[in-house]
């Protein structure tokens, strides 16, 4: 099933000389966990700007074609209405919260929603749960960690119960260890919850494990699309994207002529590749 | 050359941010400072152009303690541009916000408008000289927050996160940038997390833990020293994982990156055909 839906979708924003994006169509269905890649400006927080009617509700421009997510076409709604079907996190979470606690941060959507304080506090605890900050529920964002508060920040999108989660460089500002903690936490709410999550990113080092599909997208047009290993190959490189550095290393080694059965995106996949080489 | 003496530092009414560093980071050189979220990384930089002066211990610059200088003083020799590009822009189009500090500087018209269209050029962002800051992207943001820092010449060069939000073409653009930096006898000090850059340009690494220097070795040795890396917060880089994997065949886990690799790889299967 079809989860979002673009047919030929362009976006100018007001006063800009060319389009950011330029006829895009796209089909994902639900569940899936899709990677957005691509050279800086190339139109990623553009598309996710879209998705949950930031565009055009709120940042002016020259929008046609048409966007459907979870059903309702993006035009004919509100970012409002939208809220609770497309969640979207950002890269630094001190931008996405303000309350006094993370228990308030999280319950803001679901009361605005006009939920029972029954309902919104069952919701608040399983995203906090969900999210493993239970425990800091009473503490306020400024006193957590950097990888605490992009948990709540998610937990906060998790607790308007979306089908879509859209992530905007999520762990860009985290240390390596938090960072990847996060993809953990996205990843298990993507396979538990079968949310489907659009994960923009630059690094596929730390993220090809988790994503069943890569989009590539270059001068405000997708280019690319299908799974990691199909997409990263030669032409990903010319663009310029930084394919994982196995991949590379790969590439390079079946230039000197080492037999490559498969490309490996992860350190695993290229691990066992190279055993098997040099138990032979 | 920047030198701390025992430097302490506490924000007024809270607990001490930076418990006692001792560094020397000499003019040319490239040093990454690494640890984990709240280890004091931007805290200790702070003190390097006079922003935050010592609670305990002293700061030099060039033999020049910063109590006895100005903040506008020290900028001249140590331009620090901040994580967040939101933090430092402010003009109507690109030109203009490079040009400022140069006006501020009192340098001539003629100077200004060759030295902008160079650093321009060098950044990758003449198309929007004429544009407004705020209408480019978070990443072509933060190459004009760095281009209005290099306008200016500094000695010293502090770039807080400088990969943040930046593609792979233009992390290879920063990389070739700081060591045309470091030719030419500049220091550059950037904080970072981004592991897979620092494996690829191979700095000095102080590792900051909780206001401490729990390491200060190349990053080829720290970078392989797991249980530090840990304490820290830290990864190996991804080359680094794979070697560390294989290191029953013999290959090195200092090598953590792709031409290293692939170089121990080769050595290594030809030795055993």
């Amino acid at each position: 099933m079809s989860i979002i839906r673009a047919d030929h979708l362009i976006f100018t924003y007001m006063g800009a000389p060319r389009p950011s994006i330029q006829n895009i169509s796209l089909d994902i269905s639900a569940g899936e966990f899709v990677v957005l890649t691509g050279p800086s400006g190339c139109g990623k927080t553009t598309i996710c700007r879209c998705l949950n009617g930031l565009i055009p509700n709120f940042y002016s421009g020259d929008f046609s074609g048409e966007l459907i997510v979870d059903g309702m076409n993006v035009k004919d709604h509100t970012t409002a209405e939208l809220a609770s079907h497309v969640g979207l996190v950002f890269q630094n979470p001190e931008n996405q919260l303000f309350s006094l606690s993370i228990e308030r941060d999280v319950a803001f959507g679901p009361e605005n929603l006009g939920l029972s304080r029954e309902e919104t506090r069952k919701r608040v605890d399983w995203a906090l749960g969900v999210t493993g900050i239970i425990d800091l529920k009473d503490k306020p964002p400024y006193e957590l960690s950097g990888g605490q508060q992009q948990r709540a920040a998610i937990a906060a999108v998790l607790a308007m119960q979306p089908k879509v989660i859209v992530l905007d460089e999520p762990t860009s500002f985290l240390d390596p260890k938090s960072a990847l903690e996060i993809l953990e936490v996205i990843s298990s709410i993507n396979k538990r919850l079968r949310i489907t999550i659009i994960l923009v990113e630059h690094r596929l080092d730390i993220v090809s494990r988790h994503a069943n599909r890569v989009i590539v997208m270059n001068e405000s047009r997708i280019v690319l699309d299908g799974r990691p290993g199909e997409v990263y190959g030669e032409e990903a490189r010319l663009i310029g994207i930084g394919l994982p550095r196995v991949t590379t290393l790969f590439q390079l080694l079946q230039k000197e002529g080492l037999r490559i059965s498969q490309m490996p995106t992860t350190v695993d996949e290229a691990a066992n590749q190279l055993r098997s080489m040099f138990t032979q | 050359m920047i030198e701390t003496e025992e430097l302490r530092f506490a924000y007024p009414s809270s607990p001490e941010v930076l418990l006692g560093i001792d560094l020397t980071i000499n003019d040319g050189e490239f040093v990454a400072i690494m640890g984990e979220n709240g280890a004091g990384k931007t805290t200790l930089v702070k003190t390097f152009n006079g922003l935050l002066m010592p609670t305990v211990g002293k700061v030099k610059v060039d033999g020049l303690d910063t109590r006895e200088a100005s903040v506008a003083r020290l900028s001249r020799d140590v331009g620090l541009v901040f994580q967040n590009p939101d933090h430092q822009l402010f003009s109507e189009t690109v030109k203009e916000e490079l040009a400022f500090s140069l006006r501020n500087f009192g340098y001539d018209e003629e100077t200004i408008q060759r030295r902008v269209t160079s650093i321009l050029e060098t950044l990758d962002l003449s198309r929007y000289a004429e544009s407004s800051p705020f209408i480019l992207s978070g990443g072509e943001r933060k190459r004009v927050a760095l281009a209005a820092v290099l306008v200016w010449n500094p000695k010293h060069i502090i770039l807080d996160e400088p990969t943040i939000g930046q593609d792979y073409q233009q992390k290879d653009r920063l990389r070739n940038f700081i060591v045309q930096l470091n030719t030419q006898g500049k220091t550059v000090i950037i904080i970072t997390h981004d592991v897979e850059f620092v494996a690829e340009c191979k700095p000095r690494i102080v590792l900051l833990s909780r206001g401490k220097v729990i390491g200060d070795r190349p990053a080829e040795e720290l970078l392989s020293d797991e249980p530090l890396l840990d304490k820290a917060s830290l990864t190996r880089p991804q080359i680094g994982a794979l070697m560390h994997e294989l290191r029953e065949f013999g290959l090195p886990e200092s090598a953590i990156d792709v031409y290293s690799a692939q170089q121990a790889i080769l050595h290594s299967l030809g030795r055993r055909k």
